[in-house]
């Protein structure tokens, strides 16, 4: 969670912490990793997941997967590319 | 067949379609999706190239941006075979973590495989290329890898599992052409799995040289995208891709150091 070198700031009541794309990011608790891709208007049909070196390849599962602390989450796509 | 026929059907058609991995392909032309000055300019060039196999990267969402990067926004995958490379993976371990990312996407287990051995030449780390290819082949993915114009390097990767392999005809984005045609052609001639040169390209000329050489196919990106207009010179490659391909189907004239007149030698007037 220190990726950015900054000064790690505990988790408020009723928030969680975690890592998406090396970055630290702040959700309510008990968020499910649909709530997090729909916070970040993603289609999750057009983005592949993967937590904590896991790839989430079930998107059917996102609805009923909550996120815990220090979770890491990788949210890829495809771009240009040759 | 009567010569209409056959001037049509060698205008038209290529008797043997390409086929990689028992999948027929429309076109033998690949084309990348990057580089491009914009979305629209590149949907463009790759309709004007008349390909099929398209190739994307794998990459992280920026959550800060427009969604604007995201390919497939803009390409329809009903129409296009997605082929999503590992461009930017300097070791097999993170090779093999970007296709499986790519498989995740849902469309096909085909990866163009890359590992990077330097980063200025971006030539490959065959040795990481052959680990990651046989990891990759035995999880089921459809692997071409693409590697330099080694011949027993390519042997390696189709005993590794490859379903093609995809030598460079020169390095990445350099526009130099084919620098061996004799390393080429030997690939050609010794594999049996599908030869697709990979990166060099630089014009159309290029192009139809490296197709003359009896090879499968071109994948080819900056060769279109940096060109001064993108849209006609992937008309040009496409042109000059079926062009090779006929001409190498023809099979050229041989090669002679001394002139022969093209015209009759008698009948001239007297003097």
């Amino acid at each position: 969670m220190t990726e950015s070198g900054g000064i790690v700031r505990e988790a408020m009541a009723g928030e969680v912490v975690l890592a998406v794309n090396g970055a630290e990011r702040r959700i309510p608790d008990g968020w499910t990793l649909a709530d997090l891709l729909a916070s970040l208007e993603l289609d999750a049909r057009t983005v592949v997941v993967e937590r904590n070196g896991t790839i989430l390849r079930d998107r059917s599962s996102f609805a009923s997967l909550d996120l815990a602390a220090d979770d890491s989450l990788e949210i890829v796509h495809f771009v240009g590319g040759g | 067949m009567a010569h209409a026929d056959l001037i049509s059907a060698a205008t038209l058609t290529d008797p043997q379609p390409l086929v990689i991995a028992g999948h027929e392909f429309r076109s033998r032309l690949m084309v990348g999706t990057g580089k491009y000055a914009s979305n629209a300019q590149m949907i463009d060039a790759i309709e004007a190239s008349g390909a099929e196999v398209v190739t994307v990267a794998v990459r992280r969402v920026d959550l800060d941006r427009s969604k604007d990067e995201a390919i497939l926004h803009h390409l329809d995958p009903d129409h296009f075979f997605l082929l999503a490379n590992t461009a930017g993976c300097f070791n097999a371990s993170d090779a093999i973590r970007y296709a499986r990312l790519a498989r995740a996407a849902g469309f096909n287990e085909w990866v163009k495989l890359e590992v990077i051995g330097d980063q200025q030449s971006l030539l490959p780390d065959t040795i990481g290329l052959l680990q990651a290819t046989k990891t990759l082949a035995d999880e089921g993915f459809k692997v071409l890898a693409y590697t330099n114009d080694d011949l027993v390097t390519a042997l390696k990767l189709e005993d590794a599992g490859a379903v093609a392999v995809m030598p460079l005809a020169s390095p990445i984005g350099s526009g130099l052409g084919m620098l061996n045609p004799y390393a080429i052609r030997t690939i050609k001639q010794r594999l049996s799995v599908p030869v697709i040169v990979d990166a060099g390209v630089g014009t159309a000329s290029d192009a139809c040289i490296v197709m003359e050489q009896g090879v499968d196919g071109i994948l080819m990106n900056t060769g279109i995208a940096a060109a001064q207009d993108p849209v006609r010179m992937a008309a040009a490659m496409k042109g000059a891709v079926e062009a090779g391909r006929h001409a190498y189907l023809a099979g050229r004239m041989p090669r002679r150091e001394v002139a022969v007149p093209s015209s009759p030698t008698t009948g001239m007037l007297g003097s």
